[in-house]
Parts: structure tokens; sequence; C-alpha cells
């Protein structure tokens, strides 16, 4: 039974580590119903524009100003370049340019500062903590708090600021927004960049866990069944869809994984994210769309 | 050759509806198909058949079963590699444990394994609609990447499970050579786009549309959602199940299943969307242009950068020229190089009359 607990544990925190790529999506996707396939090329530029400029000896925190910077531009640009000239074209079509978008991003990221693995040291320790007799590590602990803080603040700012009212308005109807005199511009350009910051902070912790390298790109095929039983629209969505499926996966992964060979981990967020969408359609928490003619 | 009609009129519902109304455009395919079979073989080399011509063509059959999903039923999928591994493995077990198999009915029985997989795969798609149903077919890419690594049965025991095609032997002659490859491929992929360009100017072809543009009032038209969702879904993974045997036997020779995987989807993606998006010429100009583009970049750079550029600054340089190009095209011709080849045939036909 301790041993249970310690693999769920151990699944759950590492399920809010996928909760914090999704909530890049999230941000995107309720302020401009576009599904950023690039998110995930996001965060590996992010990742790999802070190791870099370190390693050139600049000191961290400096580091981690230029890269926000960076980062704001880049979301800026992207909305000028890509998003602007797309207003009002059907999401299949964004999606599209958002997965173009991805390439461009990960040939930019490389180009820019080369293709080998970097490390990153947060200065955060990776001890097991020891909870409630359910040995827990210290570096994943932290990364937790970072996803619940930052769901904590950006539902805030949904729910609670003009600011969110406003996002909300664009992703609910481009034209009806525009009508009564919403920047959607503006909006486009602030929410894509604050997707660029999350995308930063995501890139520090996942690239500390996994080292900074092209396959940090690939955590959005993680971060998709969690956005999907969480739902696509909500930010608190992300937190439960984190915990179910990093802790199902881990203990699918031990339980089951054994009857069947192993590897698992690949699909069975897919399975399960599909049989979540078979009794609820729009995930957990997502709005469900009504239909008319 | 000249493209004037009358006003673009037919005289007949049986002219109008037609696969290929211009005359103009039925005697340039005649020509095209003439050069392919006639000219083609005896003037290419071996490195034009399987490494531009093959390819191509495969390609062109993967993205055409993309389109008819996709781009005409209007059900994104990101697991067409999924589907083409199940054709691939299929027509190998097929050959495998049927010993004097047709190689052409393996190649269908392959299509219909893909078909079973993707109906199964498709079963969602009346529940869960627009992104939430990329869960779907990307459950189908891990998880018949992951079965055909893990079950050794399917690679008939291979350690590394990679399968290796039989000689490819068509009524007692032997089709292994560069230019035998060529031609099974040609001949595969010509059958099926024929039946394809039929089926979207048949009815099941319209209702696919009148799904992909509004589903629900489709359904008060009377179309029957569920049965034109699997059924398209079934098609094209007929499709790309026999484009996946064709990759395997006729262009690469041997597989494994980590060919077929998620990269290999989204090329079939960026062929229907450079191609252009419900239209059947679309996939073969997307799947041309695919195709040549890094040819064409290797040779740019072995000719005029030789030793300045190295393979991994033009492997970034070649991301970074598709994903511009992709974005582009979006935003400025969403329909792709098939509806800009389409513009370049009506000016022709107005011409002189219109500047």
């Amino acid at each position: 039974m301790a041993f249970f607990i310690e693999v769920l544990t151990g699944g759950l925190l590492a399920g809010l580590m996928y909760t914090l790529v999704a909530i890049g999506f999230v941000l995107i996707y309720k302020a401009s119903g576009v599904f950023n396939f690039a998110q995930g090329s996001m965060v590996l530029f992010a990742a790999l524009t802070f190791v870099s400029i370190v390693e050139r000896g600049v000191h961290s925190a400096a580091a981690f100003a230029i890269t926000l910077v960076t980062m704001l531009v880049l979301g800026a640009l992207i909305e000028r370049v890509v998003l602007r000239p797309l207003v009002n074209r059907p999401p299949i079509t964004l999606f599209m340019a958002t997965l173009g978008l991805s390439f461009v991003i990960e040939g930019l990221a490389q180009t820019l500062w080369g293709a080998q693995v970097h490390g990153l040291e947060l200065g955060i320790e990776d001890v097991p903590l020891d909870v409630l007799g359910v040995s827990l590590s210290k570096f994943d602990m932290f990364a937790s708090g970072v996803a619940a803080a930052l769901v904590l603040v950006l539902g805030l700012l949904f729910t609670r600021t003009r600011l969110g009212l406003s996002l909300r308005a664009v992703a609910d109807d481009q034209l009806a927004a525009l009508a009564v005199g919403i920047d959607l511009q503006w909006i486009w350009g602030v929410v894509w960049a604050v997707a660029g910051a999350v995308g930063l902070v995501t890139g520090l912790l996942w690239g500390a866990r996994v080292g900074v390298q092209f396959s940090l790109s690939l955590i959005v095929l993680k971060a998709l069944p969690v956005l999907i039983i969480g739902g696509f629209n909500s930010i608190m969505g992300t937190i439960v869809g984190g915990l179910i499926v990093g802790g199902s996966e881990k203990l699918a992964e031990v339980y089951l994984g054994q009857l069947v060979g192993g590897g698992i981990e690949n699909w069975f967020p897919y399975v399960l994210a599909l049989v979540f969408l078979l009794w609820r359609p729009t995930g957990l928490f997502g709005t469900a769309s009504i239909e008319r003619l | 050759m000249s493209y004037h009609d009358v006003a673009g009129l037919s005289p007949s519902h049986a002219a109008d509806s037609r696969v290929l109304p211009l005359r103009a455009d039925r005697v340039a395919l005649a020509l095209l198909i003439l050069v392919a079979y006639a000219v083609l073989p005896f003037v290419g080399n071996d490195y034009v058949f399987s490494a531009i011509l093959v390819p191509f063509l495969v390609l062109s059959l993967a993205g055409l079963g993309l389109n008819l999903l996709t781009g005409y039923a209007g059900q994104l999928s990101l697991g067409s590699a999924a589907f083409m591994a199940v054709g691939a493995f299929g027509a190998y077990n097929c050959m495998l444990r049927n010993p004097g198999l047709p190689l052409f009915l393996s190649f269908a029985l392959a299509g219909l394994f893909a078909a079973a997989v993707g109906v199964l795969f498709g079963l969602p798609s009346l529940r869960i609609k627009g992104f939430y149903l990329i869960v779907s077919t990307l459950a189908a890419q891990f998880f018949v990447q992951w079965l055909l690594t893990r079950v050794s049965w399917f690679s008939n025991d291979n350690a590394s499970g990679v399968i290796t095609a039989p000689p490819l032997l068509v009524l007692g002659h032997d089709f292994s050579s560069p230019v035998g490859r060529y031609l099974l491929s040609l001949t595969v992929t010509l059958g099926l786009t024929w039946l394809a360009r039929n089926l979207v100017h048949s009815q099941t072809g319209r209702r696919f549309m009148a799904v992909r543009d509004m589903d629900t009032a489709a359904a008060v038209l009377g179309i029957p959602i569920l049965r034109t969702k699997l059924l398209a879904f079934a098609i094209s993974s007929f499709y790309c199940g026999v484009a996946g045997a064709l990759w395997a036997f006729a262009y690469l020779g041997t597989v494994e299943p980590h060919g077929f995987d998620l990269k290999r989807s989204f090329q079939v993606l960026f062929i229907i969307i450079i191609g252009g998006l419900g239209s059947v010429s679309g996939a073969f100009l997307g799947a041309a242009f695919i195709v040549l583009l890094p040819v064409a970049m290797d040779n740019v750079a072995v000719r005029f950068f030789a030793g300045v550029i190295d393979p991994g600054h033009l492997e970034n340089a070649q991301k970074l020229l598709f994903g511009s190009l992709i974005i582009f095209l979006l935003i400025k011709e969403p329909q792709g190089l098939a509806r800009l080849f389409q513009r370049l045939k009506e000016r022709v036909r107005a011409w002189p009359l219109e500047p």
C-alpha cells in the first residue's frame, strides 16, 4: 500500500508538470480559439535561449529578464505576422498555421543556438523529502507549487479583470468582439506574449528536469491529453487533467505495463482521454458548444 | 492546346457531371499518363525512379487518402502514418502466411485491415468534434506503433521489428527493379486516384462535403452522419493502408514501425495543406513539392555552399523554409497549389478576352 501511494503521489506531481505546458495552450485557446501546436516549440525556444545566454557568462537573473523580453517580443511578432492576416478564418486553418509556426520556431531556435543538449541548474536540489511517510521529490514539489500559482493567477485574470472579460469575448466571437470595440490585435498580442512567458517558466522547469534539447518541444504531446481531459478552455481543468493523467499514467505503467510488456506511457493517456471524451465530449470543464443552424 | 469552350456551360447533365469536364484536361491527362508509362521508363535512371518518382507516387496516394478524410469530410487526422503502418505490416503478413497470394490481392487486404482500424478509431467522431478528435487519431498513431513494436508476431519475430519486402511478383513477372517498382506504384496510384476522383463526384462525395461544411445541417437534410463519417474514415484509411504497403514494398524494401511515426503523419498532412485541401490534384502537387524541395535544397547546398553549410544547418533551414511556406500559403492561398494551378488554367481559358 505504501508503494501504491508513493507511485500515485509521484505520478500526481509529475502530472502537474504537464499542467504547466497545458496552461500555455488554454491561455491561447481561451483568448483566440486557436489550438496552438507551437506551444512546445516556444517552450524549447525559451529554455534554449535562457541556457545559451547563461552559458555566455550572463547572470541568471539578467538572462531570465532578457529571455522574458525575447518571448514577449516573439509573441507580439507572431500576432503581427501570422495571426493578424488570418482573422476570422476557420479554426482548422489557424491550427495548421501554428503547425507551420512550430517548424519555424524550432528551426530558428536551433539555427541560433545549435542542437546540442544543455544541462540546466535552477538551484533547487532534487532530494527526496519525507512527507507523512511518503518520500516526494523536492523539485517536483516546487514545480507543482509554480503550476498551482500560475493557475491561480491566470484564473483570477480571466474571471476578475476587464482584460479577462475581453479575452473571453474574443474567444466567443471575434467579429462580435470587434463590433463592440475590443482591440483584437492588442488582445492577441498580449495573450501570445503571456503564453510566451508561461513557456519560459515551463521551459526552465522541464529543462532542469530532462535537459534542454530538441525533445523538449515534444512535451506538447504529453500536454495534449491533459488539455483534452480538462477541457480546452478551462484553466482549472489543466490542474485536474494533469493530476488525472499523471497519476493514472504512473499507476498504469507500474501495474498494467508489466502485463503487456511496458512502454505504454506513450499511448495510455490518449486512450484515457478518449474514454473521458466519450463521456464528456468537451472535457471535464470545457464549455459545451451549442449547435445552431 | 486550347481551353476554350462555350462559356463553361455544358449542353447536358451527363456532360456536366463528367469527372473531367474539360476536353483539354482529358487530353492533357491522357498525354501525362502516356508519358508516365511509355516515355519515363526508358529515359529515367535508377536514382530518379527510386528516390523521386516512387516516393512521390506513394506520398500522393497517402495524401489523397488523408484529403478524402480531412479535405472532403472535414475530420482532422494526425494518424495517417499509423494506418500506413497497418497497411505495410498487413500486406507483409498476408504474403508471409499465404505463400502464393497475388501481390495486388495482398495490397487490397492490407487496405482493408487499415480500413478496419480506421473505422475503429473513427468511431468516436460521432460524439467528439473539432480539435478534440485529434486525440482519437493520435491514440491510433501511438497505439499502433507501440503494438507493432511490442508484439513480435507482426514482424515474424524479428528482434527489432523490421520487415523486409518479398519479391514483387505480378503474374510471374518480377517488378523488383527500380523501373518495375515505379510502374507498380504508378499503376496502383493511378487506379485508386481514378476511383477517388469518381467518389468525390458521387453522392458519397457530396455527403462528405455536407458533413464537412456543417454536420448539424447535414443531419437535418437526412444525411446519415455516423455512416458518412465512418465511411470517410474507412476509405481514407484504405488509401493510407495501400500507400503504406507500397511505401514498405516498393519504396524502402525494409521498414520498421518507427518509420511510420508522427513525423510521417505530419508529412502527409503538410502535403494536403500545401497541395490544397479538398482537391484530388492537390495531393499530387503537394507530394511533388514535399519530395522535390529537400532534393532541390540539397543540390543548391552542395553546388553553391559546399563546405559552408553542414547538414544540421541545412535541416534547420529546411524547417524554417517549410514552416514559413505553410504560413504564407495559408495566408495567401488557403486552398493551396491546386487553386493556384486552377487560377492559371482559368486565365488561359479566358485569354485573350480578359487580361
